[in-house]
Protein backbone atom coordinates (compact mmCIF):
# COMPACT_ATOMS: atom_id res chain seq x y z
CA UNK A 1 0.00 0.00 0.00
CA UNK A 2 1.20 3.40 -1.06
CA UNK A 3 1.09 5.74 1.52
CA UNK A 4 0.96 9.91 1.51
CA UNK A 5 4.63 9.93 2.03
CA UNK A 6 6.48 8.00 -0.75
CA UNK A 7 3.38 9.50 -3.15
CA UNK A 8 3.45 12.76 -2.23
CA UNK A 9 6.29 14.03 0.92
CA UNK A 10 8.91 12.29 -1.18
CA UNK A 11 8.50 13.64 -4.39
CA UNK A 12 7.74 17.23 -2.63
CA UNK A 13 11.22 16.50 -1.24
CA UNK A 14 12.90 15.44 -4.44
CA UNK A 15 11.37 18.42 -6.46
CA UNK A 16 12.86 21.11 -3.72
CA UNK A 17 16.42 19.03 -3.37
CA UNK A 18 16.56 19.20 -7.67
CA UNK A 19 15.74 22.79 -7.40
CA UNK A 20 18.30 23.44 -4.35
CA UNK A 21 21.04 21.17 -6.61
CA UNK A 22 20.46 23.03 -9.82
CA UNK A 23 20.94 26.34 -7.94
CA UNK A 24 24.14 25.61 -6.41
CA UNK A 25 25.11 24.50 -9.58
CA UNK A 26 24.33 28.00 -11.42
CA UNK A 27 25.78 30.22 -7.91
CA UNK A 28 28.87 27.65 -8.07
CA UNK A 29 29.23 28.53 -12.10
CA UNK A 30 29.67 24.53 -13.05
CA UNK A 31 26.83 24.95 -15.32
CA UNK A 32 29.25 26.20 -17.76
CA UNK A 33 31.18 24.26 -19.46
CA UNK A 34 33.62 26.60 -20.25
CA UNK A 35 34.43 26.98 -16.77
CA UNK A 36 34.95 23.36 -16.25
CA UNK A 37 37.08 22.85 -19.02
CA UNK A 38 39.10 25.52 -17.70
CA UNK A 39 39.64 23.07 -14.70
CA UNK A 40 40.44 20.80 -16.42
CA UNK A 41 43.15 22.35 -18.46
CA UNK A 42 45.44 22.01 -15.97
CA UNK A 43 48.75 23.11 -18.11
CA UNK A 44 46.61 26.03 -19.47
CA UNK A 45 45.35 29.54 -17.44
CA UNK A 46 43.71 27.37 -14.69
CA UNK A 47 40.62 28.03 -12.61
CA UNK A 48 40.50 26.13 -9.86
CA UNK A 49 37.25 27.11 -9.37
CA UNK A 50 35.87 23.25 -9.42
CA UNK A 51 38.15 22.56 -6.22
CA UNK A 52 35.98 24.63 -4.39
CA UNK A 53 32.74 23.51 -5.52
CA UNK A 54 33.86 19.99 -4.18
CA UNK A 55 35.11 21.13 -1.37
CA UNK A 56 31.82 23.00 -0.10
CA UNK A 57 29.66 20.40 -1.32
CA UNK A 58 31.67 17.66 0.69
CA UNK A 59 32.09 19.66 3.74
CA UNK A 60 28.03 19.45 4.44
CA UNK A 61 27.71 16.44 2.72
CA UNK A 62 30.04 14.61 5.01
CA UNK A 63 27.74 16.26 7.88
CA UNK A 64 24.61 14.90 6.45
CA UNK A 65 25.89 11.18 5.38
CA UNK A 66 27.75 10.96 9.33
CA UNK A 67 24.25 11.57 10.76
CA UNK A 68 22.78 9.25 8.18
CA UNK A 69 24.70 6.24 8.44
CA UNK A 70 23.38 6.19 12.60
CA UNK A 71 19.75 5.70 11.02
CA UNK A 72 18.17 2.79 9.63
CA UNK A 73 15.25 5.58 8.50
CA UNK A 74 14.78 8.47 6.72
CA UNK A 75 12.56 11.87 8.79
CA UNK A 76 10.07 10.51 6.88
CA UNK A 77 10.43 6.98 8.00
CA UNK A 78 11.50 6.15 4.58
CA UNK A 79 14.29 3.00 4.39
CA UNK A 80 18.21 5.07 4.87
CA UNK A 81 18.99 3.37 1.16
CA UNK A 82 23.08 3.65 1.61
CA UNK A 83 25.27 1.79 -0.99
CA UNK A 84 26.46 -1.09 0.05
CA UNK A 85 28.86 -1.64 -2.36
CA UNK A 86 32.65 -1.46 -1.84
CA UNK A 87 33.99 -3.43 -5.12
CA UNK A 88 36.75 -1.61 -6.93
CA UNK A 89 35.86 -3.53 -10.26
CA UNK A 90 36.30 -3.75 -14.19
CA UNK A 91 33.23 -1.50 -14.76
CA UNK A 92 33.70 0.90 -12.21
CA UNK A 93 37.33 1.72 -13.48
CA UNK A 94 35.94 1.59 -17.47
CA UNK A 95 33.10 2.93 -16.82
CA UNK A 96 34.57 6.41 -15.48
CA UNK A 97 37.73 6.06 -17.60
CA UNK A 98 34.78 6.86 -20.72
CA UNK A 99 32.31 8.99 -18.54
CA UNK A 100 35.49 11.30 -18.06
CA UNK A 101 36.59 11.29 -21.48
CA UNK A 102 32.79 12.42 -22.67
CA UNK A 103 33.36 14.79 -19.60
CA UNK A 104 36.85 16.14 -21.14
CA UNK A 105 34.99 16.73 -24.79
CA UNK A 106 32.12 18.91 -24.02
CA UNK A 107 32.60 20.17 -20.22
CA UNK A 108 28.92 18.71 -19.16
CA UNK A 109 28.33 15.94 -16.57
CA UNK A 110 24.96 14.76 -16.17
CA UNK A 111 23.82 17.53 -13.38
CA UNK A 112 25.26 20.54 -15.34
CA UNK A 113 23.85 19.34 -18.66
CA UNK A 114 20.37 19.26 -17.43
CA UNK A 115 20.82 22.58 -15.86
CA UNK A 116 21.83 24.01 -19.22
CA UNK A 117 19.24 22.05 -20.96
CA UNK A 118 16.49 23.70 -18.93
CA UNK A 119 18.44 26.89 -19.90
CA UNK A 120 17.14 26.38 -23.34
CA UNK A 121 20.36 25.70 -25.01
CA UNK A 122 20.30 23.47 -28.13
CA UNK A 123 23.29 21.68 -27.87
CA UNK A 124 22.29 20.90 -24.07
CA UNK A 125 19.20 19.36 -25.30
CA UNK A 126 21.66 17.12 -27.93
CA UNK A 127 23.62 16.62 -24.85
CA UNK A 128 21.67 15.00 -22.99
CA UNK A 129 19.75 13.04 -25.90
CA UNK A 130 23.08 11.31 -26.78
CA UNK A 131 23.71 10.57 -22.87
CA UNK A 132 19.82 9.07 -22.74
CA UNK A 133 20.98 6.79 -25.56
CA UNK A 134 24.26 5.69 -23.81
CA UNK A 135 21.96 5.09 -20.31
CA UNK A 136 19.73 2.91 -23.08
CA UNK A 137 22.48 0.83 -24.63
CA UNK A 138 23.56 0.20 -21.21
CA UNK A 139 19.96 -1.21 -20.04
CA UNK A 140 19.96 -3.18 -23.37
CA UNK A 141 23.55 -4.59 -22.65
CA UNK A 142 22.31 -5.16 -19.53
CA UNK A 143 18.98 -7.08 -19.78
CA UNK A 144 20.90 -9.10 -23.21
CA UNK A 145 23.04 -10.49 -20.64
CA UNK A 146 20.42 -11.29 -17.80
CA UNK A 147 18.36 -12.75 -20.68
CA UNK A 148 21.79 -15.21 -21.66
CA UNK A 149 21.97 -16.12 -17.97
CA UNK A 150 18.74 -17.10 -17.27
CA UNK A 151 18.13 -18.96 -20.57
CA UNK B 1 50.36 25.77 -13.31
CA UNK B 2 48.67 29.21 -14.30
CA UNK B 3 45.91 30.28 -12.02
CA UNK B 4 43.67 32.62 -14.22
CA UNK B 5 42.54 35.63 -11.92
CA UNK B 6 40.25 36.87 -14.03
CA UNK B 7 37.63 33.39 -14.30
CA UNK B 8 38.76 32.09 -10.77
CA UNK B 9 35.76 32.69 -8.60
CA UNK B 10 36.36 30.86 -4.87
CA UNK B 11 33.31 32.91 -3.50
CA UNK B 12 30.75 31.85 -5.67
CA UNK B 13 32.21 28.47 -6.59
CA UNK B 14 32.49 27.48 -2.86
CA UNK B 15 28.93 28.98 -2.09
CA UNK B 16 27.40 26.84 -4.81
CA UNK B 17 29.39 24.32 -3.63
CA UNK B 18 27.89 24.65 -0.15
CA UNK B 19 24.07 24.53 -1.74
CA UNK B 20 24.42 21.26 -3.74
CA UNK B 21 25.91 19.53 -0.37
CA UNK B 22 22.75 21.26 1.24
CA UNK B 23 20.78 19.36 -1.68
CA UNK B 24 21.89 16.14 -1.22
CA UNK B 25 22.12 16.43 2.87
CA UNK B 26 18.02 17.07 1.95
CA UNK B 27 17.15 14.12 -0.18
CA UNK B 28 19.23 11.44 2.28
CA UNK B 29 18.31 12.62 5.36
CA UNK B 30 14.11 13.30 4.34
CA UNK B 31 14.10 10.34 1.82
CA UNK B 32 17.39 8.30 2.01
CA UNK B 33 18.25 8.53 -1.26
CA UNK B 34 21.64 9.54 -2.87
CA UNK B 35 21.91 12.59 -4.59
CA UNK B 36 23.33 11.18 -8.17
CA UNK B 37 21.93 12.75 -10.86
CA UNK B 38 23.08 9.94 -13.41
CA UNK B 39 21.16 6.87 -11.20
CA UNK B 40 18.25 9.31 -10.46
CA UNK B 41 18.06 9.85 -14.23
CA UNK B 42 19.40 6.12 -15.81
CA UNK B 43 17.27 4.41 -13.48
CA UNK B 44 14.09 5.69 -15.20
CA UNK B 45 15.34 3.58 -18.14
CA UNK B 46 15.03 0.66 -16.27
CA UNK B 47 11.72 0.02 -16.56
CA UNK B 48 8.37 -0.83 -15.04
CA UNK B 49 9.75 0.78 -11.85
CA UNK B 50 7.79 1.46 -8.50
CA UNK B 51 9.59 4.53 -7.14
CA UNK B 52 9.21 6.90 -10.35
CA UNK B 53 7.65 9.86 -8.56
CA UNK B 54 10.40 11.17 -6.33
CA UNK B 55 12.93 10.97 -8.88
CA UNK B 56 10.81 12.52 -12.05
CA UNK B 57 10.28 15.54 -9.30
CA UNK B 58 13.93 15.85 -8.62
CA UNK B 59 14.72 16.05 -12.27
CA UNK B 60 12.07 18.46 -12.78
CA UNK B 61 13.20 20.73 -10.09
CA UNK B 62 16.61 20.47 -11.21
CA UNK B 63 15.77 21.43 -14.98
CA UNK B 64 13.48 24.19 -13.67
CA UNK B 65 15.94 26.14 -11.59
CA UNK B 66 17.15 27.94 -14.74
CA UNK B 67 13.41 28.30 -15.50
CA UNK B 68 12.69 29.92 -12.69
CA UNK B 69 15.82 31.59 -12.37
CA UNK B 70 15.36 33.13 -15.85
CA UNK B 71 11.85 34.54 -14.48
CA UNK B 72 13.50 36.26 -12.24
CA UNK B 73 15.84 37.53 -14.58
CA UNK B 74 18.70 35.59 -13.83
CA UNK B 75 20.04 33.56 -16.58
CA UNK B 76 22.17 31.09 -16.22
CA UNK B 77 24.92 30.85 -18.61
CA UNK B 78 26.51 28.50 -20.25
CA UNK B 79 29.19 28.74 -22.98
CA UNK B 80 29.14 25.46 -25.35
CA UNK B 81 32.80 25.26 -27.69
CA UNK B 82 32.52 22.11 -28.29
CA UNK B 83 31.16 21.23 -31.74
CA UNK B 84 28.01 19.29 -32.68
CA UNK B 85 29.64 16.45 -33.01
CA UNK B 86 31.60 16.37 -30.00
CA UNK B 87 28.44 17.32 -28.25
CA UNK B 88 26.91 13.99 -29.14
CA UNK B 89 30.68 11.78 -28.49
CA UNK B 90 30.46 13.15 -25.34
CA UNK B 91 26.62 12.75 -24.54
CA UNK B 92 27.20 9.17 -25.29
CA UNK B 93 30.04 8.43 -23.81
CA UNK B 94 29.01 10.25 -20.25
CA UNK B 95 25.60 8.16 -20.22
CA UNK B 96 26.88 4.78 -20.79
CA UNK B 97 30.46 5.60 -19.06
CA UNK B 98 28.23 6.91 -15.45
CA UNK B 99 25.87 3.72 -15.76
CA UNK B 100 28.71 1.15 -16.01
CA UNK B 101 30.18 3.66 -13.11
CA UNK B 102 27.09 3.29 -11.14
CA UNK B 103 27.97 7.50 -10.60
CA UNK B 104 28.84 10.59 -11.65
CA UNK B 105 30.25 13.86 -10.29
CA UNK B 106 27.63 13.84 -7.89
CA UNK B 107 26.97 10.24 -7.11
CA UNK B 108 30.48 9.64 -6.47
CA UNK B 109 32.34 12.85 -6.26
CA UNK B 110 29.65 14.78 -4.14
CA UNK B 111 28.11 12.07 -1.94
CA UNK B 112 30.60 8.94 -2.24
CA UNK B 113 33.42 11.03 -0.75
CA UNK B 114 31.27 12.76 1.67
CA UNK B 115 30.54 9.26 2.79
CA UNK B 116 34.27 8.45 2.82
CA UNK B 117 33.91 5.75 0.24
CA UNK B 118 36.90 4.00 -0.92
CA UNK B 119 35.37 2.83 -4.50
CA UNK B 120 33.84 6.57 -5.15
CA UNK B 121 37.22 7.81 -4.40
CA UNK B 122 38.77 5.09 -7.04
CA UNK B 123 35.91 6.22 -9.55
CA UNK B 124 36.26 10.29 -9.21
CA UNK B 125 40.27 9.72 -9.49
CA UNK B 126 39.77 7.95 -13.18
CA UNK B 127 37.02 10.19 -14.50
CA UNK B 128 39.19 13.27 -13.09
CA UNK B 129 42.37 11.94 -14.72
CA UNK B 130 40.56 11.19 -18.11
CA UNK B 131 39.12 14.27 -18.15
CA UNK B 132 42.08 15.85 -17.50
CA UNK B 133 43.70 14.18 -20.31
CA UNK B 134 41.23 14.49 -22.83
CA UNK B 135 41.38 18.04 -22.67
CA UNK B 136 45.21 18.49 -22.64
CA UNK B 137 45.24 15.90 -25.55
CA UNK B 138 42.53 18.24 -27.21
CA UNK B 139 43.72 21.41 -26.80
CA UNK B 140 47.93 21.10 -26.29
CA UNK B 141 48.11 17.78 -28.62
CA UNK B 142 45.58 18.54 -31.01
CA UNK B 143 45.81 22.46 -30.81
CA UNK B 144 42.10 22.91 -30.34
Amino acid sequence: MADVKTTLIAPVIALLAGLLFGVGLMVSGMANPAKVLSFLDLTGRWDPSLAFVMAGAIAVGSLAFFAARRHDRSFLGLPMQLPVSTAITPRLVLGSAAFGIGWGLAGFCPGPALVALGAGYPKAVGFVAAMVAGMAVFELIERAKAATQHA
Amino acid sequence: MLIDPGNFTPGFSLTGGLVIGAAAAVLILFNGRIAGISGIFGGLLNWPRDDVNWRLAFLVGLVGAPVIAGLLGKSAQAEIEASWGAILAAGFLVGIGTRYASGCTSGHGVCGLSRGSVRSLVATATFMATGFLTVFVQRHLLGG
